[in-house]
C-alpha cells in the first residue's frame, strides 16, 4: 500500500513537473491563465452581438469549459510525453501498479485544469462585472473541481487515444471543439438539433456547466445534485474507460514492438 | 529577379510542407468551421439569422488569422528544430526574403479557412452567398491575405529571441479576434481599444470583405490594408535585421 501511494503521489508530482509541456511561466501564464479570460470575453462580445444570454451565462460557461484545456492537453502530455522523451518502455517495463501510475498522474492534471477554470472566473468578475452571491462561491469551487475531474477522464481516454494514433495535439484540439460546441457552452442546449442535445448528455462539462449557471444564479448545490451525480458518474466511466484502454494498448504495443514508434 | 524566384520558390515549397500539416489543416478547416458553427447558432438562436454571411466572413477571417498566426509563431521555432534556422541566417539573401514566403505561404493557406466556412454556411446553414460587389471581394481577398501574412512577418521576427513562441501565438489569438472585429462590432469594445483596433490588419481586412460582400465602401478599407501590409513589411525588415544582430551577439541563434 505504501508503495501504490508513493507512486500515485511522488510519481504523479514528478511525472506532471517532467512532462508538463506548458510549465515554464512563460508558456503557462499566457495558455492557461490568460487565455480563458480571453475566450470569456469573446464570446460575451459575441454573445451581446447576437442578442443570446447574459454575459454571466458566457462568463461560466466558458470558464467551466475553460478546464478541459489544461486537462485534455495535460493527460496528453502525461501519457504521449513518455513516447517522446523515449521513457515510455523503461515506465512500462516497471512492475508498478498501473492504476497508481496513471490515476497518480491525472492528480496534478485535475488541479491544474480547476485553477485554469478559475481565472476564467476572474476574467469575467474583473472585465464583465461577473457577482456571484458570495454563498454561492464555495459551490462554484466544487462544481469546477468536480467539471476538471469529468475533463481529466475525457484526458485520459484521448490520451490513450493518441498513445495508439501518436497525434495528442490535433486528438485533444478537436475533441475541445466538440465540447466547446455540444455542451451548451455558448448555445443553450434547447436551441440545438436533437442529437446534438442527446450527445450532450453524453459528454464531461455539460450537467457541470448548467450546474454551475444555476448556482451562480442562487441556487443550493442541494438542488442541482442530479447534474452533480451525473457528471461524476461520467468523468468515472470515461477514467476507467481511458485506462482500459491504456492497459490494452500497452499489451498490444509490446506485441507487436510499437509502444516507441514515433 | 532574384528576389522574385527566392519568393516563388519558397511559397510553393512551404505551402507544399503545411499542406501536408495535420495540424494546419486543422487550424485552416476544421476549427474555422468549428467557430462558423457556433457563431450560426448563436445568431440564429438570438433571432439574428440575418447576419449569417457576416458571421461566415467573420469565422473565416478567424481563421485566417490563427493559421497566420500559429504559422508565425511556429516559424522560426520549426526552423530551429529542424536545424535550419542558421542555414537560413547564413544564407546571402536577407531574413525578409528568405522568411517572406513562408509567411505569405502560411497566410494563404488560411484561404482555405475561408473558403470552407462559406461552403460550410452554404451546405449546412442556408447561408445565402450573394455578394454585391463580387469583383471587389475577389480582390480584397488576396489583398487582406498577403497583408496578414506581412504582419506575421513582423511577429516572426520578434520571436526570434522569444523561444516560446508558439505560447504567444496561443494568447494573441483571441484578443486579435476581439479587437479586429471579425464576427461583432468593435462599437461594443471600450474607447480605449480603438486605436488598437485600426492598427490591425485584419480589422480593415474584414471590414473590406464585409463591405465587398454586404455592401460598403471597399476601397477605404482596402487602401489602409494595402497600406498597413506595406508598413509591415518594413517594421519587419528592420526587426528581422535588430533581432538577428542580437541573437547573434547573445549565442541564442539556435536555442530551443
Amino acid at each position: 500500500m505504501r508503495t501504490w501511494l508513493r507512486i500515485f503521489v511522488v510519481g504523479g508530482a514528478i511525472s506532471f513537473r517532467a512532462l508538463f509541456s506548458w510549465i515554464r511561466p512563460s508558456v503557462y501564464v499566457p495558455t492557461l491563465l490568460l487565455g480563458p479570460t480571453t475566450q470569456v470575453l469573446f464570446f460575451a462580445y459575441l454573445g451581446r452581438t447576437a442578442h443570446l444570454e447574459s454575459d454571466d451565462w458566457f462568463v461560466v460557461g466558458n470558464a467551466v469549459q475553460s478546464a478541459s484545456l489544461a486537462a485534455l492537453f495535460g493527460m496528453g502530455f502525461a501519457i504521449d510525453g513518455e513516447r517522446w522523451s523515449h521513457t515510455l518502455s523503461a515506465v512500462l517495463a516497471t512492475p508498478a501498479n498501473r492504476a497508481a501510475l496513471f490515476l497518480g498522474r491525472a492528480v496534478p492534471v485535475l488541479l491544474n485544469a480547476a485553477v485554469t477554470s478559475a481565472t476564467g472566473f476572474l476574467g469575467g468578475v474583473l472585465l464583465l462585472g461577473f457577482r456571484p452571491p458570495w454563498s454561492a462561491v464555495p459551490a462554484l469551487a466544487l462544481l469546477v473541481l468536480i467539471a476538471s475531474f469529468a475533463c481529466t477522464g475525457l484526458g485520459m481516454l484521448t490520451g490513450a487515444v493518441g498513445l495508439r494514433t501518436r497525434d495528442v495535439p490535433i486528438i485533444a484540439n478537436l475533441t475541445m471543439a466538440v465540447l466547446l460546441i455540444f455542451c451548451g457552452v455558448n448555445v443553450p442546449l434547447d436551441k440545438l438539433p436533437g442529437w446534438m442535445h442527446s450527445t450532450a448528455e453524453a459528454l464531461p462539462l455539460t450537467h457541470a456547466i448548467d450546474a454551475a449557471r444555476r448556482v451562480a444564479d442562487g441556487a443550493s448545490l442541494g438542488s442541482v445534485g442530479t447534474q452533480v451525480g451525473v457528471e461524476i458518474a461520467l468523468g468515472t466511466a470515461y477514467l476507467v474507460a481511458g485506462f482500459a484502454l491504456l492497459r490494452w494498448f500497452e499489451l498490444e504495443g509490446r506485441r507487436h514492438g510499437t509502444l516507441d514508434r514515433a | 529577379m532574384r528576389a522574385l524566384r527566392i519568393v516563388a520558390s519558397g511559397f510553393v515549397f512551404n505551402l507544399k510542407m503545411v499542406g501536408t500539416s495535420s495540424f494546419f489543416l486543422l487550424t485552416a478547416i476544421v476549427q474555422p468551421v468549428i467557430f462558423a458553427t457556433i457563431a450560426f447558432y448563436m445568431y440564429r438562436s438570438g433571432d439574428r439569422a440575418g447576419t449569417l454571411l457576416y458571421a461566415a466572413l467573420g469565422a473565416g477571417m478567424m481563421g485566417v488569422w490563427s493559421t497566420t498566426l500559429f504559422g508565425s509563431g511556429g516559424l522560426i521555432q520549426w526552423q530551429r528544430w529542424q536545424g535550419t534556422l542558421e542555414l537560413g541566417v547564413g544564407a546571402p539573401p536577407s531574413m525578409t526574403l528568405v522568411y517572406l514566403p513562408f509567411s505569405l505561404a502560411n497566410a494563404t493557406t488560411g484561404m482555405y479557412a475561408l473558403a470552407a466556412t462559406l461552403v460550410w454556411g452554404r451546405i449546412v446553414f442556408g447561408v445565402p452567398l450573394h455578394f454585391v460587389h463580387p469583383w471587389l471581394f475577389a480582390l480584397a481577398l488576396p489583398a487582406t491575405v498577403i497583408s496578414l501574412g506581412l504582419m506575421g512577418l513582423v511577429l516572426a521576427s520578434t520571436f526570434i529571441l522569444y523561444r516560446y513562441a508558439n505560447a504567444l501565438a496561443n494568447l494573441l489569438e483571441y484578443p486579435v479576434w476581439i479587437a479586429s472585429g471579425l464576427v461583432f462590432s468593435t462599437s461594443l469594445l471600450p474607447g480605449w481599444t480603438r486605436p488598437i483596433s485600426w492598427a490591425l490588419p485584419p480589422y480593415w481586412g474584414v471590414l473590406a470583405l464585409r463591405h465587398a460582400a454586404l455592401g460598403g465602401g471597399v476601397w477605404m478599407p482596402l487602401g489602409l490594408v494595402v497600406a498597413l501590409g506595406l508598413v509591415s513589411i518594413a517594421i519587419a525588415s528592420y526587426a528581422f535585421r535588430w533581432f538577428e544582430h542580437l541573437a547573434r551577439a547573445r549565442a541564442t541563434l539556435s536555442l530551443t
